[in-house]
């Protein structure tokens, strides 16, 4: 708690130096409308137009959260909170894809962790292309995977879901790996005295003393997740899905749009990983290792 | 048929290596050899599997084809290369990852600071940063720079949230010690604080390799000149030039892969007390 004041503080000075840089970067299209009506702008002139233009280069932050009510509130007040101008419905899109490619590759990541504990030969063969999968950038190859995928007869969620999938593996591997082999040996020593068969040293002592590595690496892989969905929403085809906002703004020059559609991102990455938190936080105390 | 028969045996043998390779974990030679069988197998496995099934070139292309179009457009790789790698990838972490550090070095010089940024820069390290490309290439054009700004973005959390930890990471005893040498601030800081710092400095800069690639050449599809590996890939697929499209991806890979193996070499020279670096020699 007492670190709530610090956090508003910076908070406040960046939402501050937002609205200066509102004002830096608007400034040459609001004189240059001045010049071509012949009027001079006094100063509190010029900070309510750079405030208030249509298409700026960068919009104020009212701005946005007038486009986000408008998009979000406004739409449930109306109930048309899931036509296709609201950002509820694109975020839906987006977040379908983001938990179905989680799921994918936490299942995944955890079975490839398994084999690797277990097994000498995947540890020492599968676990550096793991390593070296993620060198590669898969956002790059996005767009291609779509397509392959489309050309095959996979679309609509899934193809998203895949990219979502290989991001989010990763850290379920490396964090599950250290997890499963965190019991000290003599606890394992322990285990074997009383004659514990190798399922039930696996599931009374290796999966319950990997939990707090598990949790924490379920966090970065639900934000590498998301990235994943937004970029996979980009290429050909992306018709609905917060990633299809962004190009749509970037398209047409509607920076405000861009801007919410940006905002909402966060938002949904901070939520989910919060849940991911809140679970953790119960889940642990329940198992009495909450710190 | 007889090219996923092929296959099936040539999956059977590479493994069979590997058992045999396993028996020996503690053979320099084995743990090497292991991973490079196994790759070979996956990429022999591969070319049977596109052959056998008869994959079209247009999905699928066998990796034969990839090389022989890489061999053929060595051009236009390394053209692309240096557009993305070069000019972008690699300018923006440096000017991103440099920043970071000054700035953690200047948060860390105040607590208040330090408690108000470090929750707010752990959230932005989450953050889908990569949204904000198009409107980076917006304010600075189509050319290397934007690219090079959105790198910038993406390391910077990484990096801070890492430094700062890092900084943080010399504990009391140590810094006592330093203060009966009658040490000021900046000697405790280049001579203590910044060496205990180097595991976290150097995990925030392996991080940032593999970002600042995605982040270079994400930022090709909103808007890049007539060369770069995004701009490549997003046209080839357009053209259906599958063996294009793969060929920049080795490219990528390879780019990727040897950025991260240089920062993770300075690493094993600079933090060579550490732990996790003694264990391994």
């Amino acid at each position: 708690m007492r670190n709530i004041v610090p956090v508003l503080t910076v908070v406040a000075t960046l939402i501050a130096l937002w609205y200066a840089g509102a004002v830096a970067l608007n400034a040459p299209w609001a004189y240059d409308k001045a010049a071509r009506a012949e009027v001079t702008l006094t100063f509190p002139d010029l900070v309510a137009d750079t405030w208030s233009q249509e298409k700026p280069k960068l919009p104020a932050p009212h701005q946005v959260a007038a486009e986000m009510w408008n998009t979000t509130g406004a739409m449930i007040a109306s109930g048309r909170a899931f036509s296709k101008r609201s950002l509820i419905y694109h975020s839906w899109i987006t977040f379908s894809s983001t938990a179905l490619g989680f799921l994918l590759g936490t299942a995944l990541g955890t079975l490839l962790a398994i084999g690797i504990v277990y097994n000498r030969t995947m540890d020492m063969s599968v676990m550096p292309w793991v390593i070296a999968s993620q060198t590669i950038p898969i956002l790059a190859i996005a767009p291609m995977i779509i397509v392959v995928l489309n050309a095959v007869g996979i679309s609509g969620l899934l193809p998203k879901a895949m990219i979502s999938m290989y991001l989010s593996f990763f850290p379920v591997v490396v964090g599950m790996v250290k997890g499963l082999r965190s019991p000290s040996q003599m606890q394992l020593d322990q285990m074997r005295t009383w004659h514990a068969s190798r399922s039930q040293t696996f599931w009374k002592l290796r999966l319950p003393s990997s939990m707090p590595y598990f949790f924490t690496s379920l966090k970065i892989a639900m934000a590498a997740s998301l990235v994943g969905a937004i970029v996979g929403e980009l290429p050909t085809g992306a018709v609905a899905g917060l990633g299809a906002r962004l190009l749509a703004g970037s398209y047409y020059g509607q920076t405000i749009q861009i801007w919410s559609a940006l905002i909402m991102a966060a938002t949904l990455a901070a939520i989910l990983v919060g849940l991911i938190g809140l679970i953790q936080r119960i889940t642990l105390k329940r198992m009495g290792m909450a710190t | 048929m007889s090219w996923l028969i092929a296959g099936a045996l040539i999956w059977a043998v590479g493994w069979w290596i590997n058992v045999q390779l396993a028996r020996h974990p503690q053979n320099t030679a084995a743990q090497l050899a292991a991973p490079i069988v196994f790759g070979a197998t996956l990429i022999a496995v591969w070319e049977c599997l596109v052959w056998g099934l008869g994959i079209k070139l247009a999905l699928l292309p066998a990796p034969s084809v990839i090389a022989v179009t890489f061999a053929n457009s060595l051009n236009i790789l390394w053209g692309d290369f240096l557009q993305t790698a070069i000019k972008g990838a690699l300018t923006g972490y440096i000017l991103g990852c440099g920043a970071a550090f000054l700035t953690a070095i200047a948060v860390d010089r105040s607590d208040f600071l330090k408690r108000g940024l470090l929750p707010v820069g752990n959230f932005a390290a989450a953050l889908p940063i990569i949204g904000l490309a198009p409107i980076l290439v917006m304010w600075f054009g189509f050319d290397w720079q934007s690219k090079a700004a959105v790198v910038v973005v993406m390391v910077f959390f990484p990096m801070l949230v890492n430094t700062v930890q890092g900084l943080s990471e010399a504990d009391a005893m140590q810094r006592d010690l330093m203060r009966t040498y009658a040490a000021g601030y900046w000697t405790t800081l280049l001579k203590l604080r910044l060496p205990a710092a180097m595991p976290f400095v150097f995990n925030g800069l392996k991080i940032g390799t593999t970002l600042a690639l995605i982040g270079a050449i994400v930022a090709e599809f909103f808007g890049s000149p007539i060369q770069g590996m995004g701009f490549r890939i997003s046209t080839s697929v357009g053209r259906l030039a599958m063996d294009l499209v793969w060929a920049e991806i080795v490219v990528a890979a390879l780019a990727g892969s040897g950025f991260y193996g240089a920062v993770a070499l300075i690493e094993r020279a600079v933090t060579f007390w550490h732990p996790s670096q003694r264990g391994r020699t």
